[in-house]
């Protein structure tokens, strides 16, 4: 039993904290990379305008990863806080998924991140390289097991009763459970795409303040690139991510296309206003049969609607908007990124209609990767874990006084924390690479 | 043959959590000595934590992500009975943690915010982790007493980690910073030893059983050979930083940042027999709160694999910045 509001509560303060978590790391994760890619350029090359680009972005890179550590840290404890319900039923299986995330990953890129940010005069370059790919490789990792779990909260596997209790019975199936290949490339993906944004973005920005700089041309360049590619391959995967879910969790997808009953050539709804009461979308503009096709891929085939899965279906209207701005956010992305790679071809620089585009743009990663996230996650309710567990029966009884004030401070750090991160982002950005060096220890003069 | 798996890991819980109050606790310390040092003293403080702060607090992590994995009967009554205090603790680090990087780029009035902030963050999180053990060992009664034997805890680990951040000073500074932590390092000797022995006579006083464990002839006799440690480290520390002082430089300056590590590894000890076998006191034993072999033998084979090179890379990472600290971080 538990009472509708104190949920309400848990769930918005722990969507409150993962959404806020989540923007660090989907950052970090390919900004890591792109690191060794400048560290790497760097090495080969002896041109020092790369290294300025690396010094630059490190340290946007160790302001990014702080946020993310101090936010991850509050998750680690509200799992427990907010849902001791969670650790009792599937602990067995959450339990080792989520140590193995701090063994394998955190200490890793916690430890190689000191090493690289401050020990470039200390070590030889060869292990100046090394500390960067370790910090790349642990922060992969650490996408790779919290991934795992939540993948086998989506669609468990591997799992078996003993005396009641849930445990694993095969520990390969519970990492490798049938989302998890799917989510885990969509992810990665992702932040691929949010950082080619960010660093395109934020370069573009740059050159809109100071009119011309080499540096910022580099890098718009690179964002963009890598941008051009990966914007079409996360079409492709979220289309292969859609359809295992149609597999797993068919009631997400009726909630997606906000199929209210079950029915042969399914159009697809291309905007609409669910109405969850009277069970229908009003103001819809469809194209016929287009559902069917996508998802069946023949034109009346039947696809399963929220009828078929009441009473446990997940709430529509948010999950039907979150997908939607995240598909227009993607396909935005594609023209930008084509265009831009267009324009910015022979070390041209962009108009800079398409330079204030870009730098608008700068953070439409996050934007996606919420809606995502929002679509996943709350297209899983009821359930926590697929199946298994209710969000509801995991809750816990701590005060709804306290969650309030607890809601409230949290609130207010995350929204300092937020601001000052993006002004410090935007005016380190705004300066570019070439006004860091020279005062800076470690750097050759 | 098999192993009694709850046991191993309540050692490794308390290994990571010991290591976290070690290695966080000179950060912590550090954080809240800034008020009482200089502009570029700050500078070098700081400098003197930056490579390690975010793998120190990672200790933390590990040690919740153990009574997680181990102990999920626990896990939820515990964090529920300590929600409060715990997002107490959390705000403060993560204000801590992003203070850290923002009031290196920060200038003007802005550096001066953070750096409070760095300061207020610092004191919020040991005085919540304080609070916290204040209330965990006397099992989250309520009442009058125990709210303030909890304020007792809260204000003893404050000073024990002004000690140790002090210790980590001495080690790491030199000249006038190195004087002035060698000050400090006295002062927050001073008061861990008071709360420390106020929070060992109310200890048993609170808790009967503790009292029984501790009060039980001829077992004392033993018993008080840790208090006695704990008084020699002590006086160690004391001795030890009056001699430091008289010199410029010395080949010794590790030897407070020892004792203060032997003192909080005895009153460790001392918690941990009096709590022993209980991980809810006198309502969960280890063995009931446990999670499933399955669980324990998957995450503890993790530990086998990693814990080898988590040490060897930790140990790297230290001496890569090893010596005094001379210049700033950027």
């Amino acid at each position: 039993m538990s009472d509708p509001d104190l949920l309400l509560l848990a769930r918005a303060q722990f969507g409150l904290n993962i959404g806020f978590h989540i923007l660090f790391p989907t950052l970090t994760i390919g900004l890591a990379w792109l690191l060794l890619y400048f560290r790497l350029r760097y090495e080969r090359t002896g041109d020092r305008q790369w290294l300025e680009i690396y010094r630059l972005w490190a340290k946007i890179f160790a302001l990014s990863f702080a946020m993310g550590v101090v936010s991850g840290i509050t998750m680690s404890f509200q799992f427990g806080t907010n849902w001791p319900g969670y650790m009792l039923s599937v602990g067995n299986i959450a339990g080792p998924l989520l140590t193995f995330e701090v063994l394998f990953a955190f200490f890793l890129e916690a430890t190689f991140l000191g090493v690289m940010l401050f020990g470039m005069n200390r070590v030889s370059s060869g292990l100046h390289i090394g500390a960067t790919a370790m910090v790349a490789i642990g922060t992969t990792l650490s996408a790779f097991w919290i991934l795992a779990l939540n993948s086998w909260m989506h669609t468990p596997a591997g799992f078996m009763y003993a005396n009641g209790q849930l445990i694993a019975a095969n520990w390969f199936d519970v990492v490798f459970n049938p989302s998890f290949p799917f989510r885990l490339s969509h992810m990665l993906v992702a932040s691929g795409l949010t950082t080619a944004f960010a660093v395109a973005g934020l370069s573009a920005w740059r050159l809109l303040q100071a009119g011309s700089d080499r540096a910022a041309v580099r890098t718009v360049r690179t964002g963009l690139l890598i941008a051009a590619v990966l914007a079409p391959l996360q079409v492709g995967l979220g289309d292969l991510h859609g359809l295992n879910t149609l597999e797993h969790q068919p009631a997400k997808i009726a909630a997606i296309e906000s199929l209210w009953e079950t029915r042969s050539g399914a159009p697809l709804v291309l905007f609409a206003i669910p109405d969850e009461d009277k069970r229908e979308n009003r103001y819809a503009i469809e194209i016929p049969r287009a559902a069917s096709i996508l998802l069946r891929h023949d034109p009346d085939a039947v696809v399963q609607g929220l009828n078929d899965f009441a009473p446990d279906t997940p709430p529509v209207t948010p999950v039907f908007f979150a997908f939607r701005i995240m598909v227009g956010t993607a396909f935005v992305m594609i023209v930008v990124a084509w265009a831009g790679v267009w324009t910015t071809r022979k070390g041209r620089v962009p108009p800079r209609a398409l330079l204030w585009i870009m730098a608008g743009m700068s953070f439409s990663g996050w934007v996606a990767t919420l809606c995502g996230w929002l679509v996943t996650e709350i297209g899983r309710q009821p359930w926590l874990a697929t199946g298994l567990l209710r969000t509801a029966d995991a809750v816990g009884d701590v005060p709804a006084q306290y969650l309030g004030a607890s809601f409230v401070g949290y609130v207010f750090v995350y929204g300092v924390m937020l601001l000052a991160y993006l002004v410090v982002l935007t005016h380190m950005a705004g300066k570019g690479a070439q006004s860091d060096v020279g005062n800076m220890p470690g750097v050759p003069a | 043959m098999s192993f009694d798996l709850p046991l191993i890991f309540t050692l490794l819980m308390a290994i990571a959590i010991l290591l976290y109050v070690l290695l966080d606790g000179f950060d912590l310390g550090i954080g809240m000595l800034m008020p009482a040092a200089s502009r570029p003293e700050q500078e070098l403080m700081v400098a003197s934590i930056g490579p390690f702060w975010d793998a120190n607090e990672t200790w933390l992590v590990l040690g919740i992500g153990v009574l997680l994995a181990a102990f999920p009967r626990a896990h939820g009554v515990i964090l529920g009975a300590l929600y409060l205090p715990v997002a107490a603790m959390l705000s403060g680090l993560m204000l801590r943690g992003v203070a850290f990087e923002f009031r290196i780029k920060a200038l003007g009035w802005h550096r001066e915010l953070w750096n409070w902030l760095f300061w207020f963050g610092s004191f919020l999180a040991a005085f919540a982790q304080g609070w916290m053990l204040g209330r965990y060992v006397t099992g989250f009664e309520s009442g009058f007493g125990f709210t303030v034997f909890a304020s007792l805890c809260a204000a003893s680990l404050c000073g024990t980690y002004v000690l140790i951040g002090a210790s980590w000073l001495i080690l790491k500074s030199e000249n006038d910073l190195r004087r002035k932590s060698l000050l400090w390092a006295r002062w927050g000797l001073l008061w861990s030893g008071l709360a420390l022995m106020l929070v060992s006579i109310a200890t048993p006083l609170v808790s009967s059983r503790v009292f029984e464990r501790w009060f039980d002839f001829p077992r004392t006799f033993g018993l008080m050979l840790l208090p006695v440690a704990a008084l020699g480290s002590w006086l160690w520390v004391w001795v030890s930083t009056g001699r430091l002082a008289h010199v410029r430089r010395s080949k010794d300056d590790w030897k407070p940042l020892a004792g203060a590590a032997v003192i909080i590894f005895i009153g460790f000890l001392g918690l941990a027999y009096s709590l022993f076998p209980y991980v809810i006191i006198d309502r969960l034993t280890i063995w009931q709160a446990a999670a499933h072999p399955t669980s324990l033998r998957i995450v503890l084979a993790g530990f086998l694999v990693v814990v080898p090179f988590l040490i060897a890379y930790t140990a790297y990472a230290h001496r890569v910045f090893g010596g005094k600290v001379r210049e700033p971080l950027y």
